[in-house]
C-alpha cells in the first residue's frame, strides 16, 4: 500500500514538473559562434514614469482648487471656461482620457470586492478627491476639471429646454449605469464605463468606428441638449450629485439679493435652476401624499429587486465564461470546430466541461444576487424621486438645484446684480 | 423671522449637517477599505508568453492601431536556425528571404546571416502588428524564442485592457510598472512573477 502511495506521489511530482522540464529543454540548443557574434539584447522600453502619474494627481488637485475659487469667490464664468479648456487639453488630449474619475469608480469597486486586486494609489485619489471637494464646494469638478464635461460644454451652442418630466426620467439612467457598472466589475466581467466612454476615441484620434460615431453623436446632440452625457449617463455624476446636495458651500447665482429677473433661469442650459414657488395652499393634502409615496418605497424596492434578479440570465451573458459555457451547452458540436478560437483554447486548457459549467453557474448566481441588489437600488431611487417630486418646498428666489447644478457659472455671469449694487438694493427696499 | 420659521430652518440645517457628516464618513470609509489594497507603484498590462496561444486577437483588439502588442525576440533562447519556423512559411520553396517564403504578412522579421549555418532574426517593430503568426510557427517548430509582449512605449494603459477582455487564454495580467515585461528566458513558466 505504502509502495503504491510512494509511486503515485513520485509520478504526480514528475507530471507536475514535466512542463518545466520540457521548457528547459531547447529543441535547438543555442549555437556556439566562432566569428565573435554578439547577441543583441531584447529591448524593453519603459512605461510612463511613476512621478508623472502623481503629477496628474497634483494637476487634479490644483485644477479643483482653482475652479472652486473661481466659482465661489471670484465668480468668474470666463475663468471657469478657460480652466475647462485647460483640463480638456491636459486630461483629454494629453492624457488621452485615461486616468479619469468616472472610470476610477470601477477600480475602487473591484478593490473592495476582490482581495487580490491591487489598486493604484493614483486611481483611488482620482476617485476620492473630487467627491470630497464636492462635499464642500459643489460639483466644481464637472464645471472645469472633467475633460468629458469640457468637450461637451464647448459645443453647447443652441441648448433647448427639455420638459421637466423628461429630465427626471432620463435622469434615472445614470443610477442604472452606475449599478450596472458596479455589477459587472464585481462579477469580474467587464469595465463598461471605460468600454463605452464616448469621448475617449476623440481624445486619442483613434478608436473603433462605432465608438467614434457614438462620440460624434453625443457631440451633435450636445449642440441642442447641453452636456447629454453628464446629465443623463455619467455614473460619477450620481455620486457627485449626492455630495453636492449636502455641500457645505455652493455657488450662488446672485452675489447679494435676487431681483427675480429670471435671466439666470434662461441662461442655464441644464435646467438646474429652480424657480420661486409660493407656499403650498393645501399643506394637509401635501403631507398625506408625501406619506403615501414614502410608504410605497418598500414596494418599489421589492419590485425592482425582483425584476433585477429576473434579468440575471441575459445580464450574465456579458461574462465570457458564462458566454462560452452557454455556447457549448447549446451547440455541443462546436467542440470540434477548429475555427472557434475560444473553444479550441478551452479544449487545450484541459479543463472539463463540467468544471466550466460549474464555474459559469457560480458566476450566474453572483449575477442573481447582484441583480437583486441592483434592482432594489433602482427601486429605492425611483421611490425617492417620486417622494421628492411630491414634496412641496416654497422658495422666494431663484436658486440652484444643488444636485444637478454643474457649477459652470453661466448664471452668475447673467445675473445683473453685482456686488456693488448691494447698497442700491438695500436703499430701494 | 417667526419662531416657526426659525425652527424649520434649524431643522433643515440639522438634516443638512447630518447628511454631510454621514456622506463624509462614507467617503472616508470607502477610502479606508480600498486603501488596504493600495499600492503606490503603478500597474501596467502585460501578457504571459507561456499562457499565450497565439490566436492573433492582439492584432485586432487593441485600442491603439496598430496594436501595442508586438513580437519580441528572446535571443538567448533562439537556435539561430536556417530553417526557421517563425520566419518561413511551412511550405516555403527555399530557405531564402524571398517575399513568397516569408510567414510574416508585413515582412517585419529581418533575417541576417551570422555564420554558417546560423541566421539572426530581428523584429522590425514599426512593421509588426502583433498577429502572432511567427509566434505560432516558432513555438510549434522551434524553441519559442519569438513571443508577444505589450510594448510600454505604445501601450496607453487602459483601465481594462481591451485585448485582455477577449484573450481566450487569460494570458493578460497587471504587473508592477517597475517590472513591466515578462520576456521569455528571464522567467520560466510557473514562475511566481506577480
Amino acid at each position: 500500500m505504502t509502495k503504491l502511495k510512494h509511486f503515485l506521489i513520485t509520478l504526480s511530482l514528475f507530471l507536475i514538473n514535466l512542463p518545466l522540464w520540457a521548457q528547459a529543454q531547447q529543441r535547438f540548443p543555442k549555437p556556439e559562434f566562432e566569428t565573435g557574434y554578439v547577441q543583441p539584447p531584447t529591448t524593453t522600453p519603459d512605461p510612463r514614469a511613476l512621478f508623472l502619474e502623481y503629477l496628474d494627481v497634483f494637476v487634479l488637485i490644483a485644477a479643483l482648487a482653482i475652479v472652486s475659487w473661481l466659482a465661489l469667490k471670484k465668480r468668474s464664468r470666463s475663468g471657469i471656461f478657460w480652466m475647462s479648456v485647460f483640463s480638456l487639453l491636459y486630461f483629454g488630449f494629453y492624457r488621452e482620457g485615461c486616468i479619469c474619475s468616472i472610470g476610477a469608480i470601477q477600480n475602487v469597486a473591484l478593490a473592495i470586492a476582490d482581495p487580490t486586486y491591487v489598486l493604484p494609489l493614483s486611481a483611488l485619489l482620482f476617485f476620492i478627491i473630487p467627491l470630497a471637494v464636492a462635499l464642500f464646494f459643489g460639483r466644481t469638478f464637472c464645471a472645469g476639471v472633467c475633460p468629458l464635461g469640457a468637450i461637451q460644454d464647448l459645443v453647447a451652442f443652441r441648448p433647448i429646454e427639455l420638459p421637466k418630466w423628461l429630465q427626471k426620467v432620463l435622469g434615472l439612467i445614470p443610477y442604472l449605469y452606475l449599478a450596472l457598472a458596479i455589477l459587472y466589475v464585481v462579477t469580474k466581467s467587464d469595465f463598461i464605463i471605460c468600454r463605452y466612454d464616448p469621448f475617449v476615441g476623440i481624445f486619442r484620434f483613434d478608436a473603433e468606428f462605432q465608438m467614434l460615431l457614438l462620440g460624434g453623436l453625443f457631440l451633435l446632440v450636445g449642440v441642442f441638449v447641453a452636456r447629454p452625457y453628464c446629465r443623463f449617463f455619467c455614473p460619477y455624476g450620481v455620486l457627485l450629485g449626492w455630495m453636492s446636495t449636502f455641500s457645505k458651500k455652493h455657488l450662488t447665482i446672485t452675489p447679494s439679493a435676487c431681483i427675480q429677473c429670471k435671466l439666470c433661469a434662461n441662461s442655464c442650459p441644464f435646467g438646474a435652476i429652480e424657480e420661486p414657488t409660493p407656499a403650498g395652499s393645501n399643506r394637509k393634502q401635501d403631507v398625506k401624499r408625501f406619506m403615501v409615496y414614502l410608504l410605497f418605497i418598500p414596494l418599489w424596492i421589492g419590485l425592482g429587486g425582483l425584476s433585477g434578479s429576473m434579468l440575471h440570465v441575459p445580464l450574465s451573458k456579458m461574462n465570457k465564461t458564462v458566454y462560452l459555457a452557454n455556447e457549448l451547452v447549446e451547440n455541443p458540436e462546436l467542440i470540434n470546430d477548429q475555427e472557434h478560437i475560444d473553444v479550441v483554447t478551452f479544449m487545450q486548457s484541459g479543463k472539463s466541461m463540467d468544471e466550466l459549467v460549474i464555474e459559469a453557474k457560480q458566476i450566474q448566481s453572483q449575477f442573481y444576487w447582484g441583480g437583486w441588489i441592483m434592482g432594489a437600488f433602482m427601486g429605492l431611487v425611483i421611490g425617492l424621486t417620486l417622494v421628492k417630486l411630491s414634496s412641496h418646498r416654497s422658495r422666494q428666489d431663484y436658486e440652484t438645484d444643488k444636485t444637478n447644478c454643474l457649477s459652470c457659472g453661466r448664471c452668475m455671469d447673467y445675473c445683473p446684480v453685482k456686488v456693488n449694487d448691494k447698497m442700491l438694493i438695500m436703499s430701494k427696499k | 423671522m417667526s419662531n416657526k420659521e426659525k425652527n424649520k430652518s434649524n431643522r433643515r440645517e440639522f438634516i443638512q449637517k447630518g447628511m454631510r457628516l454621514s456622506l463624509g464618513l462614507s467617503i472616508a470609509g470607502v477610502a479606508g477599505i480600498s486603501a488596504l489594497r493600495v499600492n503606490a507603484d503603478d500597474y501596467v498590462w502585460q501578457l504571459d508568453p507561456f499562457k499565450c496561444v497565439s490566436c492573433g486577437r492582439c492584432a485586432d483588439h487593441c485600442v491603439v492601431s496598430p496594436s501595442a502588442v508586438k513580437c519580441v525576440h528572446a535571443y538567448a533562447l533562439c537556435g539561430y536556425c536556417d530553417l526557421c519556423g517563425g520566419y518561413l512559411k511551412p511550405n516555403a520553396n527555399e530557405l531564402s528571404t524571398a517575399a513568397e517564403n516569408q510567414l510574416c504578412p508585413t515582412a517585419a522579421i529581418k533575417r541576417k546571416f551570422v555564420e554558417e549555418p546560423y541566421f539572426e532574426y530581428e523584429i522590425i517593430e514599426d512593421l509588426c502588428f502583433g498577429c502572432a503568426k511567427c509566434v505560432a510557427g516558432c513555438t510549434a517548430f522551434g524553441n519559442g524564442s519569438l513571443h508577444l509582449q505589450v510594448r510600454h512605449n505604445l501601450c496607453v494603459n487602459c483601465n481594462e485592457c481591451s485585448i485582455a477582455r477577449v484573450c481566450p487564454a487569460d494570458a493578460f495580467e497587471r504587473v508592477p510598472a517597475s517590472q513591466p515585461y515578462l520576456i521569455k528566458g528571464d522567467f520560466t513558466a510557473g514562475d511566481d512573477h506577480a
